[in-house]
């Protein structure tokens, strides 16, 4: 695999690992940040497999997310102590994690925010991805809200109140050796994702995916059976939401189900605008997105104070509106040289275009 | 679960009547909802926020001492203008795109109002008494508020109001034109830009005439928005386009189904219900209307 990375690419590759890597440590205040910053990318990337490639623009990889933090958590309390008890006391003094229960817990936590997600992802998929177009979108924001709502009304984990994720045992370290330990815990994820996402998109996968975008039925007649590739990639997309929802419990520390897990107002809006904000179906694009969206809100949302939402709301209006390719698009307009396109300008300047 | 609706049957036929004056409401803004998606062919993820605002301009007249019921006059006229106002800022931009364009773009005004709402509203849960009254049926054994009664008057009366106007006046048919076909409406003369716009606005004042009825009978809160969008959009799929006997049925349906879901699960999990329902209803049609289909091995 590595054989086919061009020099160039291979430059960009270690450019941005040595930023991840340095840059938190320069910057050390702002490695929470950073964090995040990380897990929008994952969100972005994941939701570029359905949204993007294929076209089935989803509102509901929030509840992998949810669900993911859900079980994370709810593991590594649930292996040493009673779930219930630890819920109805907030999780305070009485239970303490020793230093090894706590990573025991964290790491089958983690397999198993990816792992049933995912399966949630197979077992529903039959039947939500055979939906088209705007029932799709208008099921899967169903899905997301219907999750956070069920999640609110169950005693087990909280309910409406949420549940505390395992503190960091103070034993091994402060809060700052704890940012540090989440921070390379996520870039590890991030790379993995990047990694086989970018082997992916190299295989015939992202060409059936394409196809199902372009013309699910000619697809379908052409042989190509849709709908196992459709419910792989929702699959796919679960596991690493659903990782990324375990260590997001972890860092921010307090699951609640409406504000943090199932937040189909921040996290879930926000996946989907970065990615169109990046450009839709590109590898880059979304990576691209998450980043300048996080800038952006990192930079404005405490100039915006009790206004975010608003400055929400009139940013999806106007990326909608008046940036629907995204950046990737829009510089593949300007500048299709950089994307390998061969532009015969004489043929260019013949180009009449009519109006 | 709790079963004590099927212990006491006089439960049965109060959550029955609360469901058939719930329905109608949701009825009416599914109406609305229909209307501009067979018109305009968009889906206005913002309908809840639109019939919330229209509750508050109520409220509005409630605090300053107004009696809330001419809120019914007062906020279909507010909304309106409104709609018109969404829809030069933004909908005209996403009219002609794909659907998705028009879902996330309404979905941003969505947010949108809902947090301009909490401004100036505030964040609590807030009702416009009416001091209707209550009527007893059945010796005192089920309680029908009149406030109840006198919105499900109301928006029947809406409804009959906007279908006459539809089928007599020449917008309506002007409506009704560029539903069925918009350029071949163009081509003969109808301004489609004006018929849209004045589609949102019609759709905007009915989810004023809801939103003000929704202000005496329940509660109004900044974001219970989305769910009454949910059910106009689930009406609107049962029951088809154009098809108001059947959204008034499909509504009356929802509401019952509300009632039930509230007795028997308990009131925290009865939006729950209804976004499941959505999600039962979407799956249920998707293996209805899929062909057998068969593959090569």
């Amino acid at each position: 695999m590595l054989s086919n990375i061009k020099k160039k690419d291979l430059f960009i590759y270690l450019g941005v690992l040595a930023f991840a890597l340095i840059a938190p440590n320069v910057f050390s205040d702002y490695r929470i940040q950073f964090t995040f910053w990380l897990v929008l990318i994952i969100l972005a990337i994941t939701w570029n497999i359905q949204g993007g490639e294929m076209g089935y623009n989803t509102f509901g990889n929030i509840m992998f997310f949810g669900v993911g933090m859900y079980v994370c958590s709810g593991i590594q309390i649930g292996l040493f102590f009673d779930l219930a008890e630890w819920t109805v006391s907030g999780g305070e003094k009485t239970f303490v994690h020793t230093p090894d229960q706590y990573f025991q817990g964290l790491w089958i936590g983690l397999l198993a925010a990816a792992i049933i997600p995912a399966i949630i992802a197979l077992v529903i998929g039959y039947g939500v991805l055979g939906l088209r177009g705007h029932y799709f979108a208008i099921c899967t924001l169903g899905i997301g809200i219907a999750s956070g709502e069920v999640a609110g009304g169950i005693e087990l984990i909280g309910a409406g109140q949420g549940m505390t994720a395992p503190p960091w045992p103070k034993d091994i370290g402060g809060t700052e050796y704890r940012n540090e330990f989440f921070y390379y815990l996520t870039l590890a994820l991030f790379v993995m994702t990047f990694v086989f996402i970018k082997w992916l998109y190299s295989t015939r996968f992202r060409l059936v995916l394409n196809a199902i975008r372009d013309n699910e039925d000619k697809a379908e007649a052409m042989g190509i059976e849709t709908m196992r590739y459709k419910i792989t990639g929702w699959v796919i997309s679960a596991f690493f939401v659903g990782l990324a929802g375990g260590l997001v419990g972890n860092i921010v520390g307090y699951i609640e189900p409406v504000e943090v897990a199932f937040d189909g107002r921040e996290m879930g809006v926000f996946m989907v605008l970065m990615c169109i904000l990046g450009g839709k179906g590109t590898l880059w694009g979304p990576v691209i997105g998450a980043s300048v969206f996080h800038i952006f809100k990192e930079s404005f949302w405490s100039f915006f104070l009790g206004w975010q939402y608003v400055a929400l709301g009139v940013l999806i209006i106007v990326i909608v509106v008046y940036l629907p390719e995204g950046i990737m698009g829009f510089l593949r307009e300007k500048k299709p040289e950089w994307f390998g396109e061969v532009m015969d300008e004489e043929d260019r300047k013949a180009q009449v275009t009519l109006d | 679960m709790d079963l004590l609706i099927f212990e006491h049957p006089i439960l049965i036929v109060q959550a029955l009547m609360d469901g058939v004056l719930l329905g109608i409401l949701f009825a009416l803004i599914a109406y609305g909802m229909a209307l501009q998606w067979g018109v305009m062919n968009i889906i206005n993820i913002a309908q809840g926020e639109l019939v919330i605002m229209g509750g508050y301009v109520a409220y509005f007249l409630y605090m300053y001492g107004i009696h809330p019921a001419y809120g019914v006059i007062v906020s279909p006229i507010v909304m309106y203008f409104v709609g018109i106002g969404i829809y030069k800022l933004v909908i005209n931009k996403v009219v002609d795109k794909d659907l998705f364009t028009s879902i996330l773009a309404t979905f941003g005004i969505s947010i949108l109002m809902m947090q301009l709402m909490n401004f100036v509203f505030g964040a609590d849960v807030v009702v416009a008494q009416s001091n209707f009254g209550t009527t007893m049926l059945f010796d005192n054994s089920v309680t029908l508020p009149n406030s109840k009664i006198f919105a499900s008057a109301v928006s029947v009366l809406a409804a009959i109001v906007l279908v006459l106007y539809m089928k007599k006046s020449k917008l309506g048919r002007a409506i009704r034109a560029t539903a069925q076909n918009a350029r071949a409406a163009k081509i003969l003369g109808v301004d489609t830009e004006k018929v849209y716009a004045s589609t949102f606005g019609i759709n905007a004042a009915l989810c004023g005439v809801a939103g003000a009825l929704i202000a005496i009978t329940f509660t109004l809160h900044p974001y219970v928005g989305l769910p009454y969008t949910v059910r106009s959009f689930m009406i609107v799929i049962v029951a088809g386009l154009g098809n108001l006997p059947g959204v008034a049925l499909s509504g009356m349906g929802l509401g019952v189904f509300e009632e039930f879901a509230d007795y028997l699960l308990g009131t925290e999990f009865r939006i729950a219900a209804v976004f499941l329902l959505l999600v039962l209803i979407l799956v249920y049609r998707r293996f209805k209307l899929a062909r057998s289909r068969e593959y090569l091995k």
